[in-house]
């Protein structure tokens, strides 16, 4: 068993040789996974710097009281960009491509089911995203200016109709999100039929990677989750321009449809975000833990959990709507359910470590302060389950941190520890360890300086979306901290692009196992080759390269 | 207290956890490979579960307390209005009609006076929220919200608009002002009162009737009657211009009425183009508005 007959022969010099323009022309028409899932990869990095730029001038504007850096509707466009880019052009598309890349690796196939489903799913979501990008210019408002959408990521009504929202800024909000959800959900069927459809011998759903079954899970609530979020912008476009009165309170139409149909998306969306990152740490976690991922099936158990739950707890964005007793008790308690499975994933992988031997490489730092960022995310998420005190932070700057403590917290860092884990296998040369720690240290310092801070800012009555506020309402010191703590974590994304520069030319060859990890990606050469592997592999266990190096103890004997 | 409970459980157990069980270098054999163990699920499992369904009822509790609160006879009943970027208050069984700042009595044990909101918008969603006096309630079109506050200090209580709800979203500012019982009848009489012009403005009055002014405020007692900005009856007994961005001020006010634009851009009063004199007369008769 010695031999992994897995890996391809070299690439041959022919290859190696071929002009820049015919290797550009090879992106552009590329249908591989690999490729796409790089591509997609590359686009929402992009995204994220632009998205963080924003949010850096936003921070320095509110670094100050009565601070005059920001105009207030430059300011507004800026938050309202700034989450829709991180949503809906970073969050989703970083881990679709993720998918794309890992999940036929995973699963011993040479391919996703739908190669060329995938290259337009791609380009929808970047053409999607450069429309957002284009309001800035071609957006028509007031007195013929360029202007980008100002109405907030969740673009609440009937702030959105035209009455309140004149010229097209609204609308290229409504096609960029319509239009890269089009690629959205393409990729999601796609990452379904090719786990359902295109699993190697012996890879049965049970022995499947974990990284592998979120994605699966994932993908089918992409599929359930986008619908009402379409058929709202439809209905929105429709007021808009045909005449109806969906949204239009001016002629009877109802405001709270829209944030019910907003957020009937929008829940089931964070989960969508957040669990590819639950995704990576399941990976991550074990290997460098040395143990088999504790739990396995209840960790699939808790994913579906939460996935089914997390349709079930829309409105507790909307307490302060004015709903009835009956219904913020409904969501109060089912959102304090989601607290349940997630918990059931977080004492899964500490029990994974426990009892390990821990390797502090950069991929495990990032994940075990996405455990603890996640942890305090979630029990801040409980408080705010509690309607009462919902009443009062809801909007407010406690909001603001909860929820960038899942999605940086949580979510970025896994990011972050993805790229590190999988940069070798899909480059065949290591990133730094060095750049990687101080990119970890400068991250984590950074987040803590900004988002601690603001919990407590939220909690002295400090609104959302306010560009400016006066002194002495206490707010200022922190503030002050939060924007300081941008700056810090500015120079942890330097690091990384560095070391990305850097690494590509020369980093350290990573050979084709450099983690000695168990799941299937690293038994071919890295980068792997189109076709990926030789012979198609043929599997035993959940971990088959375990089996292949331990067999005086394999997996299967225990399955 | 809950929430810091099981945050100090788990991330001790976890930072145990990286610390004993740490790779060392000269170690090179896989530790024993443990695939789980069904107990330990169930364990943490059911008592998550237990621990959701105590937090669960407790909240169930507070809500139905908080929102089945019927009113009192004797409470204080307020119509809040909410504007792009300003509040209309309402007191409708006293006649009242102002802006920005709100006047209570104070509620004290022996003699509870809560007061009670009824919350509407004009145009797009807002959000009551003064921190300090109660949680968020939003103000929807076509829609009537409910709260209550129940004040039980004398004192300033500012809050904000909590929900965006456009261009100067930020300065939609709000101040609930808390006095006695005898204070708040007294301001209660005065601004029921019409407005009383001062001598020597009867220029700047006739002005301002002559200008578009009065299609969007209202001065009692005048022929000015708009409804779309704030009622300007009582203008000079508010403590703030602008929905609480500046202290109101003859400086302040002559600024403001200038171009509106500079102190708050983006709002929606025009720059009415008033020439010095005008200027001049505008303002002193607004500043007699006593």
């Amino acid at each position: 068993m010695a031999t992994i007959n897995y890996i391809p022969e070299r690439v041959s010099e022919q290859e190696a040789r071929i002009s820049l323009p015919s290797k550009l022309h090879e992106w552009l028409v590329t249908v591989d996974h690999k490729r796409l899932g790089l591509m997609y990869i590359a686009t929402s990095l992009a995204f994220f710097c632009v998205a963080g730029s924003f949010a850096a001038l936003m921070r320095a504007q509110l670094a100050f009281p009565n601070e005059k850096l920001v105009p207030p509707d430059v300011f507004n466009r800026l938050f309202t960009v700034h989450g829709t880019t991180m949503v809906f052009l970073v969050g989703m598309p970083f881990f679709a491509g993720l998918a794309n890349y890992l999940v036929p690796l995973m699963i011993g196939a040479r391919d996703m089911a739908f190669p060329r489903l995938n290259a337009f799913g791609y380009w929808m979501f970047l053409f999607g995203g450069i429309l957002l990008y284009f309001s800035y210019i071609g957006g028509a408002g007031l007195a013929g200016h360029g202007t980008a959408p100002d109405v907030g990521w969740f673009a609440y009504s009937p702030l959105t109709e035209r009455a309140f929202s004149r010229g097209t800024s609204t609308d290229y909000w409504i096609l960029s999100i319509f239009v890269s959800g089009i690629g959205t959900t393409a990729s999601a069927i796609n990452v379904i039929a090719t786990v359902l459809c295109m699993r190697c011998k012996g890879m049965t759903l049970p022995r499947m990677p974990l990284f592998v079954w979120l994605m699966m899970i994932v993908s089918a609530m992409v599929l359930m989750a986008l619908p009402p979020l379409t058929a709202a912008q439809v209905m929105l476009l429709m007021d808009r321009y045909l005449g109806s009165h969906f949204f239009d309170t001016q002629a009877g139409g109802s405001a709270i449809l829209w944030q019910h149909f907003f957020w009937i998306f929008g829940h089931p969306e964070v989960y969508i975000l957040v669990l590819p990152g639950f995704a990576c740490a399941s990976e991550i976690i074990p290997v460098f833990s040395r143990k088999p991922i504790f739990g396995r099936a209840a960790m699939v158990g808790a994913t579906v959990a939460i996935g089914f739950l997390s349709f079930g707890v829309w409105a507790h964005h909307m307490f302060s709507v004015g709903m009835g007793p009956v219904s913020n008790i409904f969501f109060a308690a089912s959102t304090m359910f989601v607290g349940v499975p997630t918990g059931i994933k977080i004492f899964n992988w500490v029990a994974t470590m426990y009892g390990g031997k821990i390797r502090f490489d950069t991929p495990m730092l990032f994940c075990i302060a996405f455990i603890v960022h996640f942890l305090l995310a979630g029990l801040t998420g409980i408080m705010l389950a509690v309607a009462p005190f919902d009443w009062q932070l809801t909007d407010s700057y406690f909001v603001v941190a909860h929820f960038h403590y899942t999605l940086l917290g949580g979510l970025m860092f896994t990011l972050f520890g993805a790229v590190y884990y999988w940069f070798p296998k899909a480059t065949g040369r290591m990133l730094s360890e060095t750049l990687g720690k101080w990119h970890f240290w400068l991250l984590l310092i950074g987040f803590h300086m900004t988002f601690d801070t603001l919990h407590f800012a939220g909690l002295l009555g400090m609104p959302r979306r306010i560009y400016t506020y006066a002194p002495g309402r206490g707010w200022a010191t922190l503030n002050l901290v939060a924007s300081i703590g941008v700056i810090v974590q500015a120079a942890a994304v330097a690091c990384l692009i560095w070391n990305i520069v850097r690494s590509l030319r020369k980093g350290k060859p990573a050979g084709n196992d450099p983690w000695d990890a168990w799941t299937l990606e690293w038994a071919t050469t890295s980068p792997p080759p189109e076709y990926n592997f030789a012979v198609l592999p043929e599997v035993r266990s959940s971990r088959p390269l375990w089996d292949l190096k331990h067999p005086e103890d394999p997996d299967w004997k225990y399955e | 207290m809950v929430c810091a409970g099981i945050f100090l459980v788990v991330a001790g157990v976890l930072t145990y956890t990286i610390i004993r069980f740490r790779a060392r270098r000269d170690d090179v054999r896989e530790p024993a490979q443990v695939y789980g163990s069904n107990q330990i699920e169930v364990a943490w499992t059911v008592i998550p579960i237990l621990i959701v369904f105590v937090l669960a009822m407790a909240t169930a509790r507070v809500v139905s307390a908080i929102q089945n609160k019927t009113a009192p006879a004797n409470a204080l009943q307020i119509t809040v209005v909410g504007h792009q970027w300003w509040w209309e208050i309402r007191y409708p069984a006293l006649g009242i009609v102002t802006a920005n700042e709100i006047y209570v009595p104070v509620s004290t044990p022996t003699n509870p006076a809560p007061t009670f909101l009824k919350l509407q918008s004009a145009d797009v969603a807002h959000s009551f929220w003064v921190p300090q006096l109660s949680g968020k309630t939003d103000l929807i079109p076509n829609r009537t919200n409910t709260m209550w506050i129940d004040p039980r200090g004398e004192g300033t209580f500012l809050g904000n608009c909590a929900e965006y709800c456009g261009t100067q979203h930020a300065n939609m500012l709000l101040r609930v002002i808390v006095q006695s019982p005898q204070d708040f009848a007294r301001w209660a009489a005065s601004q029921r009162e019409n407005a009383t012009a001062g001598a020597g403005t009867a220029a700047g009055r006739n002005l301002f009737l002559s200008l578009s002014c009065v299609n969007c405020h209202t001065v009692k007692g005048t022929g000015a009657a708009g409804t779309f900005g704030p009622d300007l009856t009582h203008l000079m007994s508010r403590e703030t211009l602008a929905s609480g961005v500046v202290p109101n001020t003859l400086e302040n006010l002559r600024a403001w009425v200038k171009d509106p634009q500079v102190i708050k851009p983006g709002n929606l009063m025009p720059d009415m183009q008033l020439n010095q004199r005008e200027l001049d007369e505008v303002v002193s008769y607004l500043s007699s508005l006593k």
